[in-house]
């Protein structure tokens, strides 16, 4: 049994302390947001936040994370409520296959999180590792400009890095 | 007593006008900015090859700044010192130099208005370029786009402010002998050691530092610090156990070698700039460094042979190392333990110098903030684990690695050193992008 604090709700799951965080929240807790594209660190597509901080849960065994606080893309909103960075994702209709948009979202939440107006520099240096295979980036980084509270940030002006 | 005071005062004032006449130096006369056309574009070529082998940038180019233009603030033992502007900008940067005032900050340490310059500024080993080496390069730097930036000013420590006091260090470290080759080694060689001695200043990091901030002559390649990362030796007195040879060094300082892994930190801009230097330069500089590393010792194949071929040692009752091997298989296996089928993984990571190091430091770095390729670029990318473990997990993690993997004494104690470092910023740039052709002919 381990005890995982995701979404601010305390949840036991019977797995082993090796499995990885993904494979749980996955299969255990049917948080699907998260996706699995390459298991080695490397894609993003998994990102979840860890105490604020963002992090690649398939890379990371549940044994490892008693008392941390997990959030992944189900705690920002739902489809009925999202919240304002999902909106922005979809006021920027920022997806294509959207394969990696839950790692995206995630991603982007842990640097509005710590810095609310970031310059477009500072998103593509945050952004970098998580890839898009799509070539969505230029709607995702009008999409986090957005959400961001930037007084310039508008539709107008996607694409304009 | 009336005759005491006029000595005492005459003797004050010849030592400040002394004083004045030899902790600095004249001026020299400020001239237009040459034009363009007065550099031959063949010049300027040569010297962009000579300024990306003598790492230019690294101290004079802001990391996303524009080339040149200065402000990198470089961490010293003395207090914290800006790279300058060094583009043609007529105020900010060294517009109004002639080619007299360039050869003298570099062969000299002082610039055009007869100040000194310190010594993190590597002149002690620009002293030794050919004149035909300088002029290319004041070609190059001339030949950049100006920029306006007034460089920051120093926060040195006192006295270490007083740059007069540079003499007295000059005096103790700076040998502007020219460069003389070798006759008993070959030409190659020779050419190794002249770019690394004069040019690309690899004992500035890989030489230990004396007290007042010299390189330890006695000590040369045994290894050093550069910004804040453990420099390792490049001669034998390294404890790492992988040998390096010419055909190695080459490959690493290209881009990656499959024995030894890449650069990281500091180095990794080095390398990336080698990789798009000639390939005769960097044979050159790695025949000269191996020649240093000498021939592989069989008590170290030896050791390295049981490490590779060793099944994981025996834990014990010691929880920590419990815990740090369930890190490593949790976090780091996936990749590090497929036998090299992951891009850019070695075979073993006991084939990893940093894990050799004095200090966890440098292991733990790349465990925080791993390692990036420039976007768009093909190269190594690990995730750094920053945000995702705790201090003392990456302790734990670092305890581990120290014993699966290496025959060394534990470090001391790799979990404040981590709590330390979690708390310090990334620091230096990416890791250099490989060039496929490099990376499939080193398959
Ligand atoms: S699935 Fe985790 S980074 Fe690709
Ligand atoms: S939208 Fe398809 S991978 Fe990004």
């Amino acid at each position: 049994m381990v005890e995982l604090k995701v979404n601010g709700a305390v949840r036991q799951v019977d797995a082993a302390p090796e499995t990885p965080l993904l494979y749980v929240l996955r299969e255990d807790l049917q948080l699907n947001g998260a996706k699995f594209g390459c298991g080695l660190g490397q894609c993003g597509a998994c990102t979840v936040a860890i105490d604020g901080a963002p992090a690649f849960s398939c890379l990371l065994p549940v044994g490892l994370l008693a008392g941390r606080e997990i959030t992944t893309v189900e705690g920002l909103g739902s489809p009925d409520k999202p919240g304002p960075l999902q909106q922005a994702f979809i006021d920027e209709q920022a997806a294509q296959c959207g394969y990696c948009i839950a790692g995206m979202v995630m991603r982007a939440h842990t640097l509005l999180a710590r810095n609310p107006s970031p310059t477009d520099d500072e998103i593509l240096e945050h952004m970098s590792p998580n890839l898009c295979r799509c070539g969505a980036h230029m709607r995702i980084v009008a999409a986090i400009r957005r959400a961001s509270s930037r007084k310039e940030a508008s539709r107008s002006q996607r694409g304009a890095l | 007593m009336r005759f005491g005071h006029l000595v005492t005062l005459l003797i004050v004032v010849a030592l400040v006008g002394f004083g004045l006449t030899f902790l600095q130096s004249r001026p020299l006369k400020p001239v237009d900015p040459p034009r363009r056309q007065s550099f031959d574009d063949a010049q300027v070529r040569r010297g962009a090859t000579l300024a990306a082998i003598g790492d230019c940038a690294s101290c004079h180019t802001a990391p996303n700044g524009p080339a040149y233009a200065g402000g990198v603030a470089l961490e010293t033992p003395f207090g914290v010192i800006h790279g300058t502007n060094i583009t043609p900008d007529p105020d900010t940067g060294i517009g109004r130099w002639s080619f007299a005032a360039f050869e003298r900050a570099m062969r000299e340490g002082t610039d055009q208005a007869g100040n000194r310059l310190y010594p993190a500024f590597p002149y002690n080993h620009f002293a030794k370029l050919t004149d035909d080496d300088l002029k290319a390069l004041y070609a190059f730097v001339m030949t950049r786009q100006p920029v306006r930036a007034q460089t920051p000013e120093n926060r040195l420590r006192f006295p270490y402010s007083i740059r007069g006091l540079v003499t007295f260090w000059n005096w103790l470290y700076l040998d502007d002998k020219p460069f003389k080759p070798d006759p008993r080694q070959s030409d190659e060689w020779s050419r190794g050691a002249y770019l690394v001695e004069a040019l690309a200043h690899c004992g500035a990091c890989h030489t230990p530092r004396t007290k007042w901030g010299g390189e330890n002559s006695k000590a040369r390649f045994d290894g050093g610090d550069a910004e804040g990362w453990w420099a390792p030796p490049l001669n034998g007195s390294t404890p790492a156990l992988e040998p390096w040879d010419a055909e190695r060094l080459t490959a690493y300082l290209r881009s990656w070698d499959d024995r030894h892994g890449g650069a990281v930190g500091p180095m990794a801009a080095v390398t990336a700039n080698l990789a798009k230097a000639p390939d005769a330069d960097v044979k050159a500089i790695a025949v000269y460094i191996a020649s240093h590393f000498g021939q592989p010792d069989v008590g170290k194949k030896v050791r390295l042979e049981v490490l590779l071929s060793r099944p994981e040692p025996d834990l014990g009752d010691d929880a920590g190392l419990a815990r740090g091997r369930d890190v490593f298989k949790g976090v780091c296996a996936q990749c590090h333990e497929t036998g090299a089928q992951v891009p850019f993984t070695v075979q073993n990571l006991a084939q990893h110098t940093s894990l050799f190091a004095p200090t966890p430091d440098n292991v733990l770095r790349v465990a925080l903030h791993g390692i990036r390729t420039p976007a768009g670029g093909f190269g190594p990318i690990m995730p750094g684990f920053a945000g995702s473990l705790t201090p003392q997990q990456l302790g734990d993690l670092a305890r581990y690695l120290r014993a699966r993997f290496t025959d060394l004494p534990p470090w001391p104690d790799p979990t404040a050193a981590a709590r330390r470092l979690m708390n310090q910023p990334e620091g230096p740039a990416p890791a250099p992008a490989v060039a496929p052709k490099a990376w499939a002919t080193a398959q």
